[in-house]
């Protein structure tokens, strides 16, 4: 049984295991930063700390521009480093004690399942759980020297 | 009072009874070292005076006996035995003693006498070992009372005066007979003054960690500190709350002074790194069968620990490369007419808020025939690309990654691994590492590094609305584009865009396009040179020594800012140093100058060229005046030759016996035309005034007429050994131009053949040095 943190990105429904996020803040100013990877939204100011902001939206190959509304910041602490990940909506932390489905439905989109620990049927839509590492890991694109 | 009173002379009557068997004792135990009857009976005395003394409130002579009571107890037990140093040391507290219950008696105070070398001496005395070279020097009271802001330094100039004439008092009562300090501030200070006194007490360990995370709270504290000043600066038109703005005002003093204090304890000496080297030459010279004198400059500069910590690896490297691979074995060595002994020398010091770190060795030197050859063995380069590299590129390519030289590998180094992690770990702390050489008389490594790594100043410049922090210390000068041919001021040479500054040709880069912000060579597209009219300044930056220009939009202001490492996902883009957050709150990112020059390829351009290509070996020399003698030529003048720069009416040049002369300052003064003596291309001086460069030794000065004042630069020499023009001693690459550099002695001589002649004048020798 594991507690997941969910949000919304695009059409689907993702969640974290909550033990991995740091906390979940809205904030306006992000400083894009030239020459860095399409999913890096930018950076932030967490009270004084500089985090990276990642797009999933641009991680998972949507755009922003479908959508006019300002991103939430979920900020998730992986190997030990706090980043933000930028999703459209936060949604609730929810219980999920079955064993996922290991093979993710094929209306899921191909960049996006290689980034799942699994599914989650729920009554309505399906949860799928983000597997942090691998949405971390960006092609290094890094269009640099 | 009465009563204490009575109490008082009491223990001093007992007292000095127990200081004269205490005497004898004492003489006695140095002749019967072992007896304990006698070592308990000087502790007992000792014991009951510091007893005494303490519920009298005597602080001094409480604690001086003490430390004699610890002496003794351990003497007492035969923990350590009674040498002669410690009953000379006894002996003299038993005087100390004597001496403050004299004061006592006279005027019921201690007075001003100061033990701390005698305390210390005893405190080190209780373990067997050296006695100390020195004891510290403990502060005067009046210093320690003004430093606890008890009194105010008149105050105590006065009291000093007072017993100058003849107050016997001591300062402490003095200054509270005027009303000028309390009896406790006296107090206190006393033992403020005690407690400053030996090395043991006035020192304490701190967890490195703790000292880090002072540091973190202190960035914090300088960005609140900022935030509030520009909110205010911000509000200053509106409210005129003057009160705050004190406040905030006092607050900056504080943060800033904080600051500074916080990371003076961060600070070690480069020593801390060094000390282990000589094991490591020794070590490594005995494997590898040479001789190597290890000589040490400036032990005592002092870095940031996490620069220092970054540093340790690199420098082992270079050190055991040195002496693996640059001293020669001593048959080599003594083949080659050199002494068996080679030295290996590692200079520190601080210079333009920046630390420099070197390395030299007088061996073998490293061949860039050798370098190229390899490197091309290597696959690293093409035949082609090396035909168009300089001396300075090719020697760099040692940092290359798989690169080494050896013919073989060696046990210690020479796996080819290593000097491109020197480079990478050196920049990555914001450093840069330059390689000299000479093929035969070995090789320097320069190591410039920042000192410390966490709060630096920096320039905060605009680029397509974006703001960006570019450290100050890569920052020379700023230039302003502006008018209706803003950058009608930027040429291109060859594609590239320069700018000329002061008659020098400045290679630029432009930031929106090295940021990707617009295409590159759009700006410098055929007709958008001449027309645009947008503003902007160029930053002039320094990067492995040489100067650029950074194209930017705007310059907005310079700032201590706190640099915060990049997350993972942004570490590899080398253009940025960091991130910072400004006071505003906003997030900026920190700029790399090498990088920046690097990426845009203005390293390689044609100054760059032209400042490496002179000769095969490359200094740095001091500043250089760079003036115009006549039509084109120019010569370089050490700036420290340089007295006075004078402007005189051309009429008020006379002639005595054929030569020119002006009078300057109630003297004679012979010129030198310059154009004359370096064979210009004759006399031009057609304006009115004439400009001198004065150079003057003790009473006499000589003057030389040149053109036009041009410049003062820090250039490198290249030493040319083909000049056969009598008065030059080399040339000096300026900007992109070659330059003769004056010998002015021989210039001097020109003019006075007797300059140096006579005394007062130095000699020759001493007028170079």
């Amino acid at each position: 049984m594991s507690q997941l943190s969910t949000f919304v990105v695009g059409k689907y429904l993702f969640g974290v295991d909550v033990s991995l996020v740091q906390e979940v803040v809205r904030l306006q100013t992000i400083t894009p930063v030239p020459l860095a990877a399409p999913e890096i939204a930018g950076l932030i100011n967490l009270r004084g700390e500089v985090l990276t902001a990642v797009d999933l939206r641009a991680r998972m190959g949507m755009s922003r521009s479908a959508t006019t509304r300002d991103p939430v910041n979920v900020v998730i602490r992986v190997d030990d480093e706090p980043v933000s990940l930028l999703v459209d909506e936060i949604g609730a932390v929810l219980e999920v004690s079955q064993v996922p489905f290991e093979q993710t439905p094929s209306t899921v989109d191909e960049r996006v399942r290689e980034m799942l620990l699994g599914a989650y049927p729920l009554p309505d839509r399906l949860l799928l759980a983000l597997n942090a590492q691998r949405v971390l890991a960006l092609t290094e694109d890094v269009r640099a020297a | 009072m009465e009563a204490i009173d009575e109490i008082v002379a009491e223990f001093l009557v007992e007292s000095h009874e127990n200081l004269d068997q205490l005497d004898r004792d004492l003489l006695a135990l140095e002749q019967n070292p072992d007896s304990r009857e006698l070592l308990a009976s000087v502790f007992r005395t000792i014991h009951t005076i510091k007893g005494t003394s303490g519920f009298l409130a005597f602080h001094k002579l409480e604690k001086l006996t003490h430390v004699g009571e610890n002496l003794l107890s351990r003497l007492r037990d035969g923990r350590i035995g009674l040498n002669d140093d410690r009953a000379t040391a006894l002996l003299k507290m038993v005087d100390a003693v004597r001496g403050l219950l004299a004061a006592i008696e006279a005027t019921g105070l201690e007075g001003d006498a100061d033990h701390s070398g005698l305390i210390s001496t005893l405190s080190t005395m209780l373990e067997d070992g050296p006695p100390p070279v020195a004891t510290p020097v403990p502060a005067p009271l009046g210093e320690v009372l003004v430093d606890a802001g008890a009194t105010t330094p008149d105050a105590v100039e006065i009291a000093r005066m007072e017993q100058g004439l003849g107050d016997s008092r001591p300062i402490g009562s003095i200054l509270v007979d005027h009303g000028s300090t309390t009896p406790a501030a006296v107090e206190t200070a006393l033992e403020t003054q005690t407690a400053h006194r030996s090395v043991v007490d006035s020192s304490v360990r701190v967890d490195v960690d703790l000292l880090d995370s002072l540091m973190r709270l202190v960035g914090e504290l300088v960005l609140a500190r900022n935030q509030l000043v520009s909110r205010l600066d911000d509000a200053a038109d509106t409210s005129k709350d003057s009160s705050l703005a004190r406040s905030a005002q006092r607050l900056s003093l504080v943060t800033s002074e904080l600051q500074e204090q916080v990371m003076k304890t961060r600070m070690q000496p480069v020593d801390s790194v060094w000390s282990k080297m000589p094991r490591v030459v020794r070590d490594l010279a005995k494997q590898c069968g040479r001789l190597v004198r290890l000589e040490m400059d400036g032990r005592e500069t002092e870095l940031d620990r996490s620069v220092l910590e970054a540093i340790k690896d690199p420098l082992t490297h270079l050190v055991r490369n040195a002496v693996d691979h640059g001293i020669e074995a001593p048959e080599i060595r003594t083949a080659a007419g050199k002494p068996a002994e080679g030295v290996l020398r590692l200079r520190a010091y601080h210079e333009a808020g920046q630390v420099h770190l070197e390395i030299i060795d007088d061996g073998a030197g490293i061949d860039p025939q050798r370098i190229a050859a390899k490197a091309i063995e290597r696959g690293l380069v093409s035949q082609g690309q090396l035909s168009t590299m300089t001396t300075r590129e090719i020697m760099h390519m040692i940092f290359l990654p798989g690169f080494s030289t050896m013919g073989t590998v060696t046990n210690v180094s020479g796996r080819g691994v290593g000097m491109d992690v020197v480079k990478t770990r050196i920049e990555g702390i914001g450093g840069s590492v330059d390689v000299s050489s000479k093929v035969g008389g070995g090789s320097t490594f320069r190591l410039t590094i920042p000192l410390t790594l966490a709060i630096i100043p920096a320039l905060t410049i605009g680029c397509v609305g974006r703001r960006y922090a570019v450290p100050q210390v890569s920052v020379l000068e700023l230039v302003r584009l502006s008018g209706e041919h803003a950058r009608g001021g930027i040429e291109l040479i060859s594609g590239a865009p320069v700018y000329r500054l002061r008659d020098m040709l400045l290679p630029l880069v432009r930031l929106d396009e090295q940021l990707g912000l617009v295409p590159i060579g759009a700006a410098d597209a055929e007709g958008a040179v001449a027309d645009d009219s947008r503003g902007g300044f160029i930053v002039v930056l320094h990067a492995e020594q040489q100067r650029f220009g950074l194209v930017v939009d705007d310059v907005l202001d310079t700032q201590e800012i706190v640099v915060k490492p990049l997350g993972r996902h942004l570490k590899g883009i080398p253009v940025y140093a960091g991130a910072t957050i400004l006071g505003d709150g906003s997030v900026v990112l920190i700029l790399d100058a090498t990088t920046l020059a690097r990426r845009s390829g203005v390293l390689n351009s044609t100054a760059a060229l032209a400042a490496v290509d002179t000769g095969d070996e490359i200094e740095v020399v001091d500043p250089v005046l760079v003036v115009e003698i006549a039509g084109d030529r120019r010569a370089a003048i050490p700036l420290d030759m340089v007295t006075r720069l004078e402007e005189i009416p051309a009429a008020s040049i006379e002639h005595v016996g054929g030569r020119e002369v002006v009078q300057y300052r109630g003297h004679i003064m012979p010129l030198v035309r310059l154009s004359t003596l370096l064979g210009g291309y004759g006399e031009s001086t057609a304006g009115d005034g004439v400009q001198l460069v004065v150079y003057t030794r003790g009473e006499r000065s000589v003057g030389f007429v040149v053109e036009r004042i041009l410049d003062i630069a820090s250039e490198r020499i290249g030493t040319r050994s083909d000049i056969d023009d009598h008065a030059l001693v080399g040339s000096v690459v300026v900007g992109d131009k070659v330059v003769e550099l004056l010998d002015v002695d021989s210039a001097v001589l020109a003019a006075n053949p007797n300059f140096y002649a006579a005394e007062p004048a130095p000699t020759p020798e001493e007028a170079l040095a």
